[in-house]
């Protein structure tokens, strides 16, 4: 089924992404493909905890309200569907979404799951691993470990597709890997086309924080102006078989995608752009350039390939203790004054109560909350909020944070309000290694009605 | 006469791990050459030294005006484990651009919406 054109829209950049937009650029996008990212580093660890719960669990807890909104227009449309909404459980996604199709008006599709991306074993049979971040061994976590994934690449996601699937659902797959997958199948690339893994990596790479191509992230009112922000729509890449790329986005909706939101997204969360390492190839983006053709779309040129490295990253999720927080407001005549004794007497309550923290932060949000920068050297505010975080292996000491900040509203100074506990969390870090590719089995496994 | 790096460029911050990356796109090619002169590592570092202590790596696209500084250990101990309230350092970015350089603003800088055609 060689094709010569193709056109992937994304509908999600990340798993609490807003719905809507990904509807509109199903009905009004002319896709072929739609892909949608879903997945930070730790996510996958708090999906693998719940799957331990209950094993039907483990999916994207948003699985299905986005898919009930998604669905019937891609099949309608004869949409292609690629997400890695699996999670830690992509067979349980599958299934779950069986269930509730037909519910949707979906009664009839096929769709093929992408299973071997959990390496928790592999993991434990080799705590020799140095961890990429300090060198340590991943022996140091493993009795904390949570989840650890390998990182797949599209070559995972054309086999879906080659199955004739309508959705193929993975866990966790590099991010442009969702974008690049279709092109492999559609087109039958291969691995040692680097000029074209080059240039569909780089699409993937563009595509995948959805909005943040189009207008998101960017307007700043009098300096970057961007047309109805509200309407903010996402984006779409029209690819040819000889690996040429154009982005635009749907058609008619808000935002602008030109060659400086091109050129932000381009180098966002990337490192040295002459190496940005995916499972399929190693890309050069140092002499990237953009060519706007019209308005809201744009050409990619001067990507550069090299071979996929031997080696795949994994990401390992641990505990890592438990975090508290809390806040409090302070407004008026001496705020900051009442605020810095409200931090004192929490400080000097938590210490007579022999509680004591690895870390904790104190912010003054409206002062140095954001930038860190020093208060002394801010206009004082006519109103200040404090807030006290604290990081330590106790989940009790976690939780006397929050509480104790916000019995500053009858126990603290004057004009204490709005408090907030936050109450403690259990923290999920994350670390990463790398292992010989050949190591991970990934299989692609069809879904069938029961 | 000093110009700060708002008047001259945009930027974006990424993160991974415990590692920030900022980039700056210059407006224009007069912003562009004051920006690649002036926007040092040594100076991006001097700026964040109160959450850092680096090392800051520059690099340079000239084709698209660009410079991409990767700033390590800026992130709080890392995304997952930060107690920061913005632990990816989205807003990050913005402190690039209170950056004052040597130089002035030759032309005024700025991105209007595009027209529709």
């Amino acid at each position: 089924m060689a094709r010569d054109k193709i056109r992937i829209g994304c509908g999600a950049g990340f798993s609490d992404d807003r719905i809507p937009p990904g509807v509109d650029i199903v009905e009004r996008g002319e896709l072929d493909y739609l892909a949608m990212e879903c997945l930070a580093e730790r996510t996958i660890a708090r999906e693998t905890l719940d799957r331990a719960k209950d094993p039907s669990k483990g999916y994207t807890p948003v699985l299905l309200e986005r898919m009930e909104a998604i669905m019937p227009p891609a099949l309608r449309r004869g949409v292609k569907i690629v997400t890695n909404m699996g999670a830690a459980n992509p067979m349980g996604a599958a299934r779950i979404l069986r269930k509730h199709a037909p519910e949707w008006g979906c009664p009839d599709y096929t769709c093929a799951v992408v299973q071997g991306d959990e390496v928790t074993d592999i993991m434990r049979a080799h705590p020799e691993l140095p961890l990429m971040e300090d060198g340590a061994p991943l022996e140091s976590l493993l009795n904390r470990m949570a989840s650890a994934n390998a990182y797949l690449g599209a070559d995972v996601v054309a086999q879906g597709f080659a199955t004739g699937a309508d959705l193929v659902i993975t866990g966790r797959v590099a991010d442009p890997a969702l974008f690049l997958g279709p092109m492999l199948h559609a087109f039958g690339w291969s691995y040692d086309d680097y000029q074209k893994l080059a240039n569909g990596t780089l699409a993937g790479h563009l595509l995948e924080c959805s909005g943040q191509l189009t207008g998101g992230c960017f307007a700043d009112p009098g300096m970057k102006e961007v047309e109805d922000l509200a309407g903010l729509g996402y984006p779409l890449a029209d690819v040819w078989a000889d690996g040429r790329v154009e982005v635009s986005k749907t058609p008619g909706s808000g935002g602008r995608l030109d060659i400086a939101t091109c050129t932000e997204q381009l180098l966002y969360e990337m490192h040295d752009p002459s190496a940005y390492i995916t499972p399929d190839c190693v890309l050069d983006a140092s002499g990237v350039s953009f060519r706007q053709l019209a308005h809201d779309r744009v050409a990619l040129d001067g990507a550069r390939g090299k071979a996929r490295t031997p080696t795949l990253k994994v990401v390992v999720g641990y505990f890592d203790g438990y975090m508290g927080s809390g806040e409090m407001g302070f407004a008026g005549i001496n705020a900051l004054a009442r605020a810095k004794l409200g931090i004192e007497v929490v400080k000097e309550r938590l210490r007579r109560r022999g509680l004591s923290y690895d870390e904790m932060r104190i912010d003054l949000i409206g002062m140095n909350a954001l930038h860190g920068n020093d208060p002394s050297l801010c206009p004082e505010p006519y109103e200040v909020r404090l807030r006290i975080a604290a990081r330590t292996t106790d989940k009790k000491a976690a939780e006397a944070v929050g509480a104790e900040v916000r019995s500053l509203h009858m126990q603290g100074p004057t004009g204490a309000g709005g408090g907030i506990n936050f109450g403690a969390r259990q923290i999920l870090a994350v670390k990463s290694v790398l292992i010989p590719r050949e190591w991970v089995k990934p299989e692609i496994i069809m879904e069938r009605a029961a | 006469m000093t110009v700060r790096v708002y008047d001259l460029g945009h930027a974006r911050a990424g993160d991974k791990g415990n590692t920030s990356n900022i980039s700056v796109t210059a407006y224009n090619d007069e912003g562009w050459q004051v920006l690649q002169r002036e926007l040092t590592p040594e100076r991006v570092l001097a700026h964040f030294r109160h959450l850092t202590p680096g090392p800051v790596r520059r690099y340079e696209l000239p084709q698209l005006r660009a410079l991409n500084f990767v700033i390590e250990n800026a992130l709080g101990g890392g995304v997952t484990r930060s107690l920061a309230i913005d632990p990816h350092g989205k807003s990050l970015s913005a402190l690039m651009l209170t950056i004052n350089l040597p130089g002035h603003n030759e032309r005024p800088a700025g991105l209007a919406a595009p027209a529709k055609v």
